[in-house]
């Protein structure tokens, strides 16, 4: 199991100029971790990252876009693995923070919690490539070339909270920073 | 009675699609628009389809597509809208979206507004719109295709979403 904010840290490191699509506790996070105007987290409904992660992978497949979606969110759109499988994006990292609760509200479990392997839903919806991390030292040594290899690919990362971060909802949802991640996107 | 007046030509529709700059078509199927509209553009060189499996996800990748500087179309039956409300309500209106969907209003009785159907399911339609205050417009015949092109460039210019309703099987 790793710390989700040193979790995070390590892909910060590796980071270039990947769209990064966050969804709530890990999106939290990712703000304070890695600041940029390519974070998007205007998804307006939970378990709908990966399906905007999709969107922007299709219209921009000359970067590279990497999801962090909750366990708990994935449940409610499973269904995207397969729609992702089909339109094989070859830009699209897909991470899924895996802490078999539904954090933000209430740390409730998630059914099956630690039953089921989302990187083998993952395969055998037919992503390319599906991996497990529990373990700090093999996502590090790991993460650049995953950043690097052809997609759709899935990392399920076995997570639980470390240091909190202050929370900041302006800036995951208001509109003026949709618009400078629009702007920052097309220039670059 | 002119062709124009009671027919409705899925060719009219997919130039009025392309004429607003549509290049990408998400889409599940729909029994009112798949086999004259969809499978047509299935084979459009000029268009992607991006098939989903539940229309909320949809609704998520055309919002995608828009912050990627892409036009796209969401097209599904009415269920799937009516099942899609709270994406509509939180990713489409209170995001700001201008998600452009092509509804099929299934088993609709030719002649009657939606809102007199003697199916429940149809005639909630409109009104459920107006609740959550989305522009739509009733599509029957070839000429009201028209009014495509012009209101998906306007959705854009506001970055609001709207709704076409096709109310008959186009040919």
């Amino acid at each position: 199991m790793m710390k989700r904010d040193e979790c995070l840290k390590v892909l910060a490191r590796h980071r270039t100029d990947e769209i990064v699509v966050a969804v709530y506790s890990a999106a939290q996070e990712w703000l304070h971790i890695s600041p940029s105007d390519l974070n998007y987290t205007f998804v307006g409904a939970m378990g709908q990252g990966s399906s905007h992660g999709l969107g922007l992978a299709l219209g921009r497949p000359d970067k590279r876009v990497v999801v962090l979606d909750g366990d708990g969110s994935l449940l409610m759109n499973l269904g995207s693995l397969i729609t992702i499988a089909h339109a094989a994006p070859l830009n699209l990292l897909h991470c899924v923070c895996e802490n078999g609760t539904y954090e933000t509200n209430g740390s409730v479990p998630i059914p099956r919690s630690g039953q089921f392997s989302f990187s083998s839903l993952a395969m055998e919806a037919g992503y390319r490539r599906s991996y497990e991390f529990n373990d700090l030292e093999d996502w590090e040594e790991q993460i650049d070339h995953i950043l690097k290899e052809p997609g759709p690919v899935f990392a399920s990362l076995r997570l639980e909270p470390g240091e909190s971060y202050p929370e900041d909802f302006r800036r995951l949802y208001d509109l003026e920073f949709r618009e400078k991640f629009r702007q920052a996107l097309a220039r670059s | 009675m002119s062709d124009e007046v009671t027919s409705l030509k899925a060719d009219l529709i997919i130039r009025e699609i392309k004429r607003a700059g549509i290049r990408f078509i998400v889409a599940l199927p729909d029994r009112t628009t798949s086999e004259h509209l969809l499978k047509p553009l299935f084979q459009d060189p000029d268009l992607q389809v991006v098939q989903v499996c539940k229309e909320d996800e949809g609704v998520s990748i055309c919002s995608g597509l828009y912050s990627a500087g892409e036009r796209a179309l969401l097209l599904m039956q009415h269920t799937g809208l009516l099942d899609s409300i709270n994406a509509l309500r939180g990713i489409a209106m209170e995001g700001s979206n201008p998600v452009c969907m092509m509804v099929g209003l299934l088993n609709k009785e030719p002649g009657i507004p939606p809102t007199q159907s003697n199916r429940y399911s149809l005639r909630i339609v409109e009104p459920v719109l107006d609740a959550i205050q989305i522009e739509h417009y009733l599509i029957e015949t070839s000429e009201e295709t028209d009014k495509i092109a012009p209101a998906i460039e306007a959705a854009y210019e506001k970055a609001a979403p709207v709704v076409f309703l096709i109310g008959k099987e186009p040919s």
